[in-house]
């Protein structure tokens, strides 16, 4: 496939896939923040609740509306850009899609009108039930398209048929749980309500600066700093479970994020480091200028033993024969063999020597696993952009461990009453709403570019997976995409300020 | 409805109608579809791309 149609492909899913982004995660967290919110005033009967709820539920819906159906436009890619890709998945991808799309249609949209609607129209009780249900809702939604995800990152519960071309669900549960998808999905939905604990923790910091609605402010930023904490929680263990389970399936990517390029046993975690861009996997360079090492964690957390073998992308490509790690090279034959008795059984098959074809679907059977790369002529096309795995983890790591700081700090300080008079951490808090979403983004550039250069782990690689268009044609959709998001995303941000500085009622 | 209500579903209706009456329309044909009439003819086609060297 030409080079540039498939960097050009690449890039118009990341623009579309980055700028949707954008909008989940606050529906995500916000959603639940407002439950909380909610549930508080149902209990109390305190009209101040009521008010605090209404505010952020405003701010809610100005997101979710310039958000909406924004990720249909990659379900119109997958079918132009990413056909072969779309054809070849056949309905695993396709089952989560079309629940996702009832969920989100049925669950969210029949409640949000009630959530939006009905507060002096139906009971008390009956609005909470809305507003949780949009909350669950919303978050199962995800759960659906993060099943899809989690599959192309570790295809399970399927059986490829070489007549149609296409995988067929063996298993929906062992689709469903998939423990890279459970991992992705909990870990996803914990960022998001991060995000949405740092958009009300942030906005109400604003308010206090200006010295405006101040009760409100701290009343919301408590709930929003607990939840924030509790959050954060979630995203550590989600993350040590996603670490474990990708040292099994995607021991290239856990590499590439450490910038581990010799396995050992007792292996190090880098906690900061500077790589040397000079290193490859064949040159004897140091893969570090510098790097402030944690000893035998990365170890502990790959395989819950401190003294365990951990691989490195030299042991992947080019094999261990002490740790029964097969080369790169020992794959691309067999992905080749797949590929020719894929192709000998179809011509076979179209002759109708059913017994030859029968031979040659054998050998296509026990290489399956790994025919993607048989796509492959160096087996260093098998390591993804080191560099921007390895920032790209660390930033968000170090990031995520400055937003519990603040919200550690947020709740002191909130409790103590001196919050007022803390305007570096009002501040701060403030800043905090883009690195949320900075931190966000990043982790979504580990889970993809570091699983480069798979479109599905082992089987199907990017390149193979674009359809045949002229390049032209995906400039014109990418700018289009560009010019269109932007106009969205700007009119979200005037929204969102000009109804923050009117503030609540 | 207050102003802001107003713009939020002027914006959602704009966004809906460039995206399902331009760009599906016009930019997003689904290339299995246009370019085959019969499953067996895509199957053909992605076994063709899959395996060619």
């Amino acid at each position: 496939m030409e080079e540039a149609l498939v960097d050009w492909s690449r890039a118009q899913f990341a623009l579309t896939v980055i700028y949707h982004w954008l909008f989940v995660p606050l529906t995500l967290g916000l959603s639940f923040i407002m439950a909380i919110m909610e549930s508080i005033y149902v209990k109390t009967g305190s009209l101040k609740w009521k008010k605090t709820t209404q505010f952020w539920m405003t701010l809610f819906g100005i997101n979710f509306a310039i958000g909406v159906a924004t990720g249909i436009i990659l379900e119109f890619e997958f079918g132009t850009n990413w056909s072969n890709y779309s054809w070849f998945v056949g309905d695993i991808f396709g089952a989560p899609l079309a629940i996702e799309g009832i969920m989100a249609f049925f669950l969210e949209s029949a409640f949000l009108a009630v959530m939006f609607f009905g507060w002096e129209k139906v009971s008390r009780k009956f609005h909470l039930t809305a507003t949780w249900l949009v909350a669950l809702g919303s978050n199962l939604s995800a759960l659906w398209i993060l099943v899809a995800n989690g599959w192309m990152q570790n295809p399970v519960g399927m059986h490829f048929n070489p007549e149609t071309a296409r995988n067929e669900m063996l298993n929906f549960w062992d689709v469903l749980l998939n423990p890279v998808a459970v991992d992705k999905f909990l870990h996803t939905i914990s960022s998001g309500y991060v995000i949405g604990s740092l958009f009300v923790v942030g906005i109400s910091s604003w308010y206090i600066l200006k010295n405006r609605h101040i009760a409100f402010a701290r009343r919301s930023m408590l709930i929003g700093a607990v939840f924030g904490i509790v959050a954060s929680f979630f995203i550590v263990l989600t993350g040590d479970s996603s670490g474990h389970h990708m040292a099994k399936t995607q021991p290239m990517k856990l590499a590439a994020m450490e910038g581990l390029y010799e396995g050992d046993e007792g292996a190090n975690l880098v906690a900061f480091g500077v790589l040397n861009p000079q290193k490859e996997v064949d040159n004897d360079a140091d893969a570090f200028y510098f790097r402030i090492s944690i000893p035998r964690l990365l170890s502990l957390l790959a395989e819950r033993d401190m003294d365990a073998f951990v691989p490195g992308m030299e042991d992947l490509v080019y094999g261990n024969s002490k740790y029964n790690i097969p080369s790169a090279e020992t794959k691309m034959k067999r992905g080749s063999l797949a590929l020719q008795s894929l192709k000998s059984f179809t011509r076979e098959k179209k002759a109708g020597n059913d017994t030859l074809a029968e031979a040659h679907l054998k050998t296509f059977r026990e290489n399956y696993e790994v025919m993607g790369y048989g796509y492959f002529e160096d087996p260093k096309e098998t390591i993804p952009p080191v560099g921007l795995t390895f920032y790209s983890f660390h930033f968000m790591v170090m990031l995520g461990f400055l937003f519990v700081l603040l919200f550690v700090l947020v709740i002191w300080s909130n409790m103590n009453e001196t919050i007022e008079k803390k305007r570096y951490l009002l501040r701060a808090a403030v800043w905090a709403i883009p690195l949320g979403y900075i931190a966000s983004i990043l982790g979504w550039v580990v889970s993809e570019v570091g699983r480069q250069p798979w479109t599905i782990q082992d089987l199907l690689p990017v390149g193979v997976s674009t359809s045949h268009l002229d390049v032209s044609n995906v400039q014109t959709t990418f700018w289009i995409f560009a010019v269109l998001f932007t106009i969205l995303l700007i009119a979200e941000i005037s929204i969102l300020t000009r109804q923050i500085k009117i503030g609540p009622k | 409805m207050g102003p802001v209500g107003r713009k939020l579903w002027l914006i959602v209706l704009i966004k809906l109608f460039i995206m399902f009456a331009i760009l599906w329309l016009f930019f997003f044909p689904d290339i299995m579809q246009e370019r085959f009439s019969t499953d067996s003819e895509r199957s053909e086609h992605i076994i063709n791309e899959i395996t060619k060297p």
